[in-house]
């Protein structure tokens, strides 16, 4: 299994899009992992689940806008270049 | 127009092979110039004044370091940007990484890597596995041998480059491609098993000072390991491949397991007060075996096919 560093770069881009495109409302909501449904415990240790409710949540937050600019710039380069 | 041409290019290479001891003191001259001048504005006049003085200075030179004072002007200019450019990377890089942090892990000394070679290849007879802190911050790879640092995985790494293209040499499959193919496959397996430890360690919510430099320290220990199974592989063939790859693998494993235990297991949470769940112990015993267990398996798939 030969990786290059391009390879690499394109498994991070399809995760992090994966994760960007679950919708709170349609889908999380549903299977219980919106961010509003977990009632923190203060000062106890967060789960698992709760850690990566979170994750998910500040993934969304803040990869929205880049996201953006990286796929475009993917999709002009794929096209140009194959 | 060859002429002044040449004769404005063999001054600049009679210049530059003669020593520089006067040179330092024009230096100086030029400098309390240039900077007092704008830059475009000395241009013009020290071009047409170039055309004058090379006629006349056309033999030694008087003593100056170049002919010409555009050239001076130049290199001056030059080196300034150059130092501009210097200082631009610096405060680039250091936005990123702290590089003090970084020189720490590279603080060692001879007696500290032979020290810690002997302990991966042979970690069953080191008693003490405890990171010495003096005053709450972590003692520098020099006077502690338990400390993590980078600069043997570094080394390793590049080790290993170079001995992957040596045995696909040997086996007539080398090509310059290869060695870099080699180089970003590995480099990309350490990159993927940092992110996977540092996604573990924030889903179970360790707070240890484990931080990402200390990661890839222990991850790029397993290279010490990897060149010794290739190195056993070339010189005794395939059997000494696998007793060297089985020998490294319990090495590497134990080695893992308890410079990781000290960090990761008994870490402080927050909730010290007996109610500690039990899937908290569990699991994180879990993250340290997983990665110990992964450690044999990357050293197979990283040298199976250089050692036939």
């Amino acid at each position: 299994m030969a990786f290059t560093l391009y390879s690499l770069i394109q498994a991070a881009i399809l995760c992090v899009n994966a994760v960007a495109v679950l919708h709170e409302e349609r889908f999380l909501s549903k299977i219980g992992w919106a961010s509003d449904q977990s009632v923190g415990g203060f000062g106890d240790e967060p789960g698992v689940k709760v850690q990566m409710m979170n994750l998910i949540r500040s993934v969304r937050t803040v990869m929205r806008v880049p996201l953006i600019a990286v796929n475009s710039v993917c999709i002009v380069l794929l096209l140009l270049f194959g | 127009m060859d002429l002044p041409h040449q004769g404005y290019r063999a001054t600049k290479s009679r210049a530059r092979a003669a020593p520089p001891p006067a040179g330092s003191v024009l230096f100086e001259d030029t400098s309390s110039t240039a900077p007092a001048m704008n830059s475009q504005g000395y241009y013009t006049p020290g071009y047409d004044m170039q055309g004058a003085s090379s006629d006349m200075q056309g033999g030694p030179g008087a003593g100056n370091m170049f002919a010409d004072p555009m050239a001076n002007a130049a290199m001056m200019y030059g080196s300034s940007l150059a130092n501009q450019g210097k200082d631009i990377v610096n405060k680039e890089i250091s936005r990123f990484m702290s590089v003090n942090k970084l020189k720490y892990f590279f603080a060692v000394d001879t007696r500290y890597v032979l020290k810690k070679l002997l302990i991966i290849m042979f970690p069953y007879t080191h008693q003490d596995w405890e990171v010495r802190y003096h005053r709450d911050t972590p003692l520098p790879p020099r006077q502690d041998v338990n400390a993590p640092d980078l600069y043997i995985p570094t080394m390793a790494f590049i080790t290993y480059i170079l001995l992957a293209g040596m045995a696909l040499g040997i086996q007539k499959r080398f090509s310059p491609e290869v060695l870099g193919l080699c180089a970003s496959t590995a480099l990309v397996w350490i990159i993927i098993e940092v992110l996977v430890l540092l996604l573990s360690l924030y889903l179970l919510t360790v707070h240890s000072d484990l931080s990402t430099f200390d990661l890839m320290a222990y991850s790029g220990y397993k290279y010490v390991g990897i060149i010794f199974t290739v190195l056993c592989g070339l010189l005794f063939g395939s059997d000494g491949y696998f007793v060297a790859l089985a020998w490294s693998s319990c090495a590497l494993m134990f080695f893992i397991v308890r410079s990781l235990k000290m960090k990761i297991l008994t870490s402080i949470s927050s909730d010290t007060m007996g109610m500690a769940s039990s899937a908290k112990p569990q699991l994180r015993l879990y993250i340290t075996v997983a990665t110990a267990v992964f450690q044999p398996i990357i050293i197979y798939w990283l040298t199976s096919h250089l050692v036939r």
